[in-house]
């Protein structure tokens, strides 16, 4: 019997029993359809971790200063402040798994230029900062440090500033006045894009901190060499957690901080906490696929219970079959080729359902869209796998029929 | 003078159930010739369909030897058997046995679909044995839109779309009222005329008067061989005869 003439006689017999041609392709659809959504959301959430990470830059810790305590009334976040550029310096001495200490000013507030304004973040840093956080240089230069350590009034745009207020020219060159003091665009930044969270990375202008401090209002507050926070890089992310300790003893040292009392700083490790956010995220959706994966195997099952009722209702046309000639391979791949045929086209609407289900997730639920063409194949292969696997027995069990024994029953 | 087509010596068939063993068939010698039209008669559980099942190679005997053709068959595998069914011997049943889902024609070319025939010759193929039945204008009827007697026709025209040699028909008219059923013997009548051995199971006297040889079963035993004339014909040589 030829491959055409199986595939005829399956898509017969298929058809002869809509109702359940249908009910038994819907567990296929289902188990291939979750497969596909699930790992689609797992390398969704995958995805955002690895956006965020790419953000912050990697291995980066934050210090940030502590709380003030007055009469019992805690200040929250950022009240004490006791952070200084020595303070910074001395990390990049004193703990040996950091690399970079960035001590940072920020300040918001409207820029201007010509006669359009903007409202934006604006980073008193240096040089260390934009490689921490790792700022590509676009158009310009980076400072030099003859500007960090002068109070040069020089400037480096993101990307969203440029185009709000040069409507995407090259603003190298340009003045925009920040407080109302012109600082001079040195460089752009290149874009880092809007975080899944919709905020903006791009919309950032930076200033030397020397200039910070001496020429914007937000030195006022932190007087003398004090900062608002230390940005820190590990030299590895294995080395996040020994950095923590290392700067937390350190800066308790430094600050003089007795034994037992509170830190008045904070060390935020952000990527350690994404880094196990996006494992554990990762875990899950692989554990959803693997239930999917399941329920696909009992669609399986529910494909191998209708073909053996099938076989069992079509014995006498197996024996007829048998009697005309049909050889038990031919029985075998009539039967199997059925299953296929069943868990095939269960397989290809469940794909399109599964990817269907992400557009819509995608579309409607704020959650990037990461469409795997490798989980499709896989999901199709694995649902023949599972027709060929679950058809075997029962055809295999009908191609075994002796043929006297089935003309016989009615 | 040419090899019987049929050659059987002491041919049994013996079922197994439980711890029960039934002898539907007991010690089997017949030799019928080419072109020969035989019908089996006997009361019901006489092994009438057993005997049919092991001349038409469906079954294998328990012991004994079989010769279809001057071939010794006794000794093939299943799908060997079900190459020498698709070659060979034409089958009609009782109940027509056809496919529900598919049309007459569909019914009539199954046979040349298992013998690897493309798909064009088997339509024309399929198309003449619906012809030689006078069933041209329902080939692709389905069979619940057949009667009973269009039903047994499409059968037979299955049963010889593949030019066998030998046709076997198991009451064929048991279904059919009695003016059907003359219609299909007259056909089977027919085939034989054109050469085809016809061996017929039937316990109707009348529908056994179309054969030139009936044979009576009782028990499991053949016990009357006689021609149409009611002459009782010599005994075939018994089981120990070597062939
Ligand atoms: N598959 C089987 N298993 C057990 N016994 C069987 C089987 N087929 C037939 N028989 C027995 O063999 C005997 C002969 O049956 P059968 O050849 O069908 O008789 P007939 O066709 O003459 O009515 C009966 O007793 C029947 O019960
Ligand atoms: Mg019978």
């Amino acid at each position: 019997m030829k491959l055409s003439d199986s595939l005829l006689s399956a898509a017969a017999s298929l058809r002869a029993n809509k109702l359940r041609t249908a009910l038994t392709t819907l567990g296929i659809i289902i188990g291939v359809a979750a497969v596909i959504a699930m790992v689609g959301v797992g390398k969704g959430a995958q995805l955002r971790i690895e956006e965020a990470i790419q953000g912050l830059g990697e291995n980066v810790l934050f210090v940030r200063n502590g709380t003030n305590v007055a009469g019992g009334v805690r200040g929250g976040a950022n009240t004490k402040i006791s952070l200084t550029e020595a303070d910074a310096a001395a990390i990049v001495t004193g703990a040996p798994s950091i690399r970079i200490a960035a001590p940072t000013l920020r300040a918001t507030g409207q820029i201007i230029s010509g006669n359009t304004n903007w409202f934006t973040t604006i980073y008193g840093v240096g040089d260390a900062y934009l490689q921490a956080r790792e700022w590509q240089i676009g158009t310009g230069r980076t400072f030099n440090p003859n500007e960090e350590r002068a109070s040069t009034k020089v400037a480096i745009v993101g990307q969203t500033i440029i185009e709000q207020l040069f409507s995407g020219q090259d603003p190298v060159g340009e003045t925009i006045r920040v407080e109302r003091i012109p600082f001079r665009i040195i460089g752009t930044t290149r874009a880092k894009g809007e975080s899944s969270w919709g905020r903006d990375h791009d919309d950032v202008v930076f200033v030397p901190l020397s200039a910070a401090r001496s020429r914007l209002d937000v030195g006022k507050r932190y007087r003398g060499s004090l900062v608002r926070d230390i940005t820190l890089k590990a030299h590895s992310a294995d080395l996040l957690e020994t950095a923590e300790q290392e700067v937390t003893d350190l800066l308790r040292q430094r600050h003089r901080i007795r034994p037992g009392a509170p830190d008045d700083f904070y060390v935020r490790n952000i990527a350690q906490y994404l880094e196990a956010r996006a494992k554990s995220e990762r875990t899950m959706a692989y554990l959803l696929a693997a239930v999917a994966g399941i329920s696909l195997l009992v669609g399986g099952i529910g494909i191998m219970n209708i073909m053996l009722v099938s076989v069992t209702e079509r014995t006498r046309e197996v024996g007829l079959r048998m009697a005309v000639g049909a050889r038990r391979i031919d029985i075998l791949v009539q039967f199997v080729t059925e299953a296929l045929a069943v868990s095939l086209i269960g397989g290809v609407i469940g794909v399109a359902l599964g990817l269907g289900g992400l557009a819509a997730t995608a579309h409607w639920g704020d959650w990037p869209l990461v469409i795997s063409p490798l989980s499709a194949v896989i999901a199709m292969g694995f649902s023949a796998l599972v027709g060929i696997f679950f058809g075997y027995y029962p055809a295999h069990k009908a191609s075994r029929l002796d043929p006297i024994v089935a003309l016989r029953r009615e | 003078m040419k090899t019987p087509i049929i050659q059987a010596r002491g041919l049994s068939r013996d079922y197994t159930v439980g711890a029960q063993t039934v002898n539907a068939l007991i010690d089997f010698s017949i030799d019928i010739r080419h072109g020969e039209f035989v019908a089996i008669m006997g009361p019901s559980g006489s092994g009438k369909s057993t005997c049919m099942h092991l001349l038409g190679c469906l079954d294998t005997p328990t012991a004994g030897k079989y010769q279809l053709d001057g071939e010794d068959v006794s000794t093939l595998d299943a799908d060997a058997l079900a190459g020498l069914r698709q070659r060979r011997i034409g089958f009609v049943f009782q109940s027509f046995n056809l496919l529900a889902g598919a049309s007459a024609i569909a019914n009539v070319e199954l046979p040349l679909v298992y013998g690897g025939v493309p798909r064009v010759g088997r339509l024309a193929q399929a198309a003449a044995a619906l012809d030689s039945v006078g069933l041209t204008d329902r080939a692709h009827y389905l069979p619940t839109q057949l009667s009973g007697g269009q039903m047994q026709r499409v059968a037979i025209a299955r049963a010889i779309v593949n030019r066998p040699a030998l046709v076997l028909a198991d009451e064929p008219t048991g279904a059919l009222d009695t003016q059907t059923g003359q219609e299909i013997m007259a056909l089977l009548a027919e085939l034989n005329r054109s050469g085809i051995t016809i061996v017929l199971i039937t316990h109707e006297a009348e529908i056994a008067t179309y054969a030139q040889r009936v044979l009576f079963f009782r028990d499991g035993r053949l016990i009357e061989d006689r021609n149409a004339s009611g002459d009782l014909l010599v005994r075939p040589p018994s089981g120990e005869d070597k062939l």
